[in-house]
């Protein structure tokens, strides 16, 4: 927050637009970058609980999963909190390489 | 002596968006780069809506386009119109609206190839949008500079037309941003150049100010580059082309364009306290 906006708002006037343009440029550019429209970006993210859903149980309420940019990166992050473990399904169980999880795993994919 | 390309480089001139400043930056950048020595072309690749040549104030001289020279009608040192004052400066200008129809990449790279051959620089003027137009033009370059102006609209589509040249693996990729208005700037009213710059991820190859001599000049067809006018927008575009040379010249700062009591308050305003 720059010194401008701080008396803007002690005077309850709107911030400097600047900060706006800013702001909406980066959300709109992470999608345009990503090619991805919002009804994709939806569907993913309810795929990606219910798998994730099969081995943990998660938090849905606090799930969350979008699209964030940085230098012309766009990546996906995904910031799921795990309630607890589920028991492996049997069949497809593997080697247990990992105990029962941190409490709060972040989980990125980088796109190009 | 044999003829090479090796030496000789082909600029795209790009932005997306319409209206930003693309041929007027290839007027008065074609202008100071032949001032400077450099044997430059101005190639109009906008086929729909060409406007270089009025810019230029050749639009009276025109005999032959690059669709005569493609069709082999005329070879090409008879389509090119050499300015009068700067006799570095060539312009092929552009065809007809309906060479679009047939027009393809490799008829481009063929036109920018012979344009190669005799000139140093060659610069393109891309048209507007991201369709075969674009396509057309961006096939024949191998650097690219892209403009826009400190607007949401204009910055976002500066960004697809980014991401289309990293694609093709068009490089350097350079930055100017254009009608910079310092006192919206310091009132935080506009992207900051900052701004700009952090989000399309480019170097920024110059600043050019908001400039009423700008609409005069296109109003004479003199760039502003030619009659040595010393106007804000005349000195960006010739340190533009200084620095496309490879010239270290340092950018104006917008903040400091301005002086006086209501400039500093502006910086004051502009701290960030957290």
């Amino acid at each position: 927050m720059t010194l401008r906006d701080f008396i803007n708002n002690l005077l309850g006037r709107q911030p400097a637009s600047a900060t706006a343009a800013k702001q909406r440029l980066q959300l709109v550019l992470a999608h345009d970058r990503s090619d991805l429209n919002p009804e994709l970006l939806e569907q993913m993210r309810r795929e990606i609980l219910e798998v994730v859903s099969r081995y943990v149980e998660i938090d849905l309420e606090e799930g969350d999963v979008s699209l964030e940019t940085e230098d012309r990166v766009t990546a996906l992050v995904a910031n799921l909190p795990i309630r607890r473990t589920k028991p492996l399904p049997l069949q497809e169980s593997k080697p247990d390489g990992e105990g029962p999880g941190e409490p709060d795993p972040v989980w990125t994919a980088t796109q190009a | 002596m044999p003829v090479t390309t090796s030496g000789s480089r082909s600029i795209l001139i790009c932005s997306g968006k319409g209206g930003v400043g693309k041929t007027t930056l290839t007027a008065n950048l074609g202008i100071a780069l032949a001032r400077q020595g450099m044997r430059t072309a101005v190639l109009d690749a906008d086929f729909g809506l060409r406007n270089l040549d009025l810019l230029l104030g050749l639009e009276n001289r025109i005999v032959y386009t690059a669709q005569e020279v493609l069709s082999g009608n005329c070879r090409l040192d008879q389509a090119l119109v050499k300015h009068k004052l700067e006799p570095n400066l060539a312009l092929l200008p552009a065809g007809n609206p309906r060479m679009l129809e047939w027009l393809k990449p490799e008829d481009m790279q063929t036109i920018v190839g012979m344009l190669r051959e005799s000139f140093d620089i060659v610069l393109i003027d891309c048209p507007a949008g991201i369709e075969d137009g674009f396509k057309n033009a961006a096939g024949a370059a191998e650097e690219a500079i892209v403009i826009t102006t400190p607007e949401v609209s204009a910055v976002r589509d500066a960004d697809r037309v980014i991401g289309l040249l990293n694609t093709r693996g068009i490089k350097p990729i350079q930055l100017v941003l254009n009608r910079v208005r310092p006192k919206m700037m310091a009132n935080q009213e506009m992207l900051a150049v900052d701004d700009v710059t952090d989000i399309l991820a480019l170097p920024l190859l110059g600043l050019v100010l908001e400039d009423e001599q700008v609409i005069v000049s296109t109003n004479r067809g003199e760039p502003l580059t030619l009659n040595g006018s010393n106007s804000p927008a005349a000195q960006a575009y010739n340190n533009i082309a200084r620095r496309v040379c490879g010239e270290d010249v340092p950018l104006i700062d917008p903040a400091k364009v301005r002086r006086g009591l209501r400039a500093k308050l502006g910086r004051l305003m502009q701290t960030k306290i957290f």
